[in-house]
């Protein structure tokens, strides 16, 4: 992993991405450009159909760009074949769903596993590393605990550890807090703020909460699928 | 992913829907215990078919007369007086790849022992029968060939013969009499069975055949002549050399027709065997179908899973599963799945050919050959019916499939 500050990890430039839904043509991202420095935090606001979760998700490779260009860590995503891509969700991107995205009756121990299973690693190693995982989002002792047995804030923060898991280039969190109480809102945006300060993980997070993004040290406001402002919150 | 973790989360992903796992593998499972118990019947019926021909000789040659044919009417088989005791004699001392030889002729008749009557078939044989047939003795003796050569009236009784005009009392050196003549018992054949159908073996009468000929019968030739190469090898060359013999000395033109006809154990058991088969790959094929239909229902489930689980497999792509192992999730569960049922399968199966063979009194065999087949045929239905809906699975976009409800 690659912590140095100032690097550049990602770069967008001209990103578009046009849905065709029936005769309608959506257009979610028009030409968006924009760099992220390794270790930097960085929110990205803006109102619903805003298209900011759709550059969440091309970033987070799990879609594709219509045009443009996606370079991270200096390589060019939008040339690389499927599993290439499987390869970076795998190794490079840790990535927070809104809706937790947990497999239910799999322990939590288990769903935090689950990107080790995959990037075959020994049943030993993997234990151990879900386990310190675990521990690093406060979830020690919660280890056999299913995810119907955790409460909201748990299994967001369960989900946090399995993005983690894999020692990711960086975190995208998309709505991170949206369907958790204020309260563990809150612990969960504490641990990401620790977690880029203490363990200098690069961290973009979606939120249309204005209160969440001042944990960020750059916030990044959309609209109709632009960037209509930039802005440094503290450095 | 390894194959052993897929395999592990294979059987966590089936163990949550029980029920539904079970009634997956059921048609499996019927599928293959319907093969397995069809082949070992087809294989227990052609295994006791030819052992029992095999009990009767394997090295025997039959050599009957050919049909008679006289003024445009036409005999059976067997019903020319071209075989003559001479011809017998001719064969076992000029063909080298024969061994020994008995003339036989055969009729039934009513048989008379005290105030009891039996009417067995009556055999006229040499005195080698036993040794060609492998016949044994049960008590007593055989008549000799010098019996043979006096036509003395000596007779020795089947089992069956034995129970119906003797009912327990002892047959040695006792008098009976066939068409009025009187025959003295020299001994009892022991039991030979039932040799298919309602054809009982033990109900005969065994006289010498020149006794047959003169005092029963008054006829000159012979029914038919048993031959019994030197080895089970040297068949076709007794064949051929009788054959050869037997036109020379019936005087038979080259554009003659044989008047005889040559008739070779192995070749009925051969036909007899060939038929078992064809009947056991019927058995098998009708019941490979409900396997057939045990797959088309792992398909189902497979496909329902697949649907069910979308979002499981969005969650899977997006921390870095890749399609292959998606795609391997998918098939490993339905190989599985079929290879539970097969195993299942197999074991019910052997466990119902045992009762089928103990209530219907049928023999059955469970080869291994049979069983490997079932399990790799059960494991390629898993593949075969598992692969489309694991396709589909691994085809998914991650996007969709994470925001598919």
């Amino acid at each position: 992993m690659n912590n140095t500050e100032d690097k550049e990890l990602i770069r967008v430039e001209n990103l578009t991405k046009i849905y065709h839904m029936g005769e309608v043509e959506v257009v979610a991202l028009r030409g968006v450009s924009f760099k992220v420095k390794s270790g930097d935090f960085l929110a990205i606001m803006g109102p619903s159909g805003s298209g900011k979760s759709t550059l969440m998700n091309i970033i987070g490779c799990l879609d594709k760009p219509t045009s443009g260009n996606y370079m991270l860590e200096g390589t060019e995503v939008s040339k690389l074949d499927k599993r290439q891509l499987a390869y970076v969700r795998n190794k490079k991107i840790g990535f927070v769903f809104q809706m937790f995205n947990l497999l239910p009756r799999t322990t939590a121990l288990e769903n935090v596993e689950l990107p080790l299973l995959y990037a075959n690693i020994t049943a030993r190693n993997r234990r151990r590393l879900a386990e310190e995982s675990l521990a690093l989002v406060g979830l020690s002792g919660r280890e056999t605990h299913y995810p119907s047995q955790l409460s909201g804030g748990e299994q967001q923060r369960a989900a946090i550890a399995r993005a983690l898991v894999n020692n990711p280039s960086m975190l995208l969190a998309d709505e991170p807090t949206g369907n958790v109480d204020s309260q563990s809102g809150a612990e969960i945006m504490e641990i990401f703020k620790s977690l880029n300060q203490e363990k200098k993980i690069t961290i973009l997070i979606v939120t249309h909460d204005m209160e969440i993004s001042r944990s960020a040290k750059r916030m990044m406001l959309f609209r109709d699928g632009e960037i209509i402002k930039e802005q440094i919150i503290n450095n | 992913m390894s194959l052993l973790k897929t395999i592990q989360a294979a059987l966590k992903a089936l163990n949550k829907n029980k029920m539904r796992s079970f009634l997956t593998m059921l048609g499996i499972i019927v599928g293959v215990l319907a093969v397995v118990a069809m082949i070992s019947i087809g294989q227990g019926a052609k295994v006791s078919v030819q052992e029992r021909i095999s009990q009767l000789g394997s090295n025997l040659l039959f050599v009957r007369p050919g049909s008679a044919f006289r003024r445009g009417v036409h005999g059976g088989w067997g019903s020319r007086t071209s075989l003559k005791p001479e011809d017998a004699k001719a064969i076992v001392e000029e063909c080298p790849s024969v061994e020994m030889v008995s003339p036989e002729v055969s009729t039934r008749a009513q048989v008379v022992y005290k105030n009891k009557n039996w009417n067995p078939s009556i055999s006229g044989t040499g005195a080698d029968i036993l040794a060609i047939r492998g016949w044994e003795m049960e008590a007593g003796s055989f008549f000799r060939n010098s019996d043979v050569r006096g036509a003395a009236k000596f007779c020795v009784l089947g089992k069956t013969v034995v129970e119906n005009l003797f009912e327990g009392a002892n047959p040695m050196g006792e008098i009976i009499r066939i068409r009025q003549i009187p025959f003295t018992v020299l001994g009892v054949l022991a039991e030979r069975g039932q040799a298919g159908g309602w054809f009982d073996q033990d109900d005969v009468i065994l006289v010498p055949y020149t006794t047959a000929q003169k005092r029963l019968l008054g006829i000159q030739h012979i029914n038919n002549i048993v031959v019994s190469a030197v080895s089970a090898e040297s068949m076709s060359s007794a064949e051929q050399e009788i054959s050869e013999l037997l036109r020379r000395r019936h005087n038979l033109a080259d554009y003659d027709e044989d008047d005889f006809r040559i008739r070779n154990m192995a070749d009925i058991q051969e036909a007899v065997a060939e038929t078992a088969g064809t009947m056991t790959m019927l058995l098998a094929g009708i019941a490979s179908v409900s396997l057939l239909v045990g797959g088309i229902g792992i398909m189902n489930i497979m496909l329902v899973s697949v649907t069910e689980r979308i979002r499981e497999i969005g969650i899977r792509m997006s921390v870095g599963a890749r399609d292959r192992d998606i795609l391997m999730q998918f098939l490993v569960e339905a190989v599985v799945l079929s290879l539970t049922g097969g195993l299942m399968g197999i074991i019910t199966g052997i466990i119902g050919s045992r009762i089928i063979s103990s209530i219907a009194g049928w023999p059955t065999v469970v080869s291994g050959a049979s069983i490997g087949l079932a399990f790799v045929f059960s494991a390629a239905v898993g593949v075969f019916f598992g692969f489309y809906p694991a396709r589909k699975a691994s085809k998914l976009n991650p996007i969709d499939a994470l925001r598919y409800e």
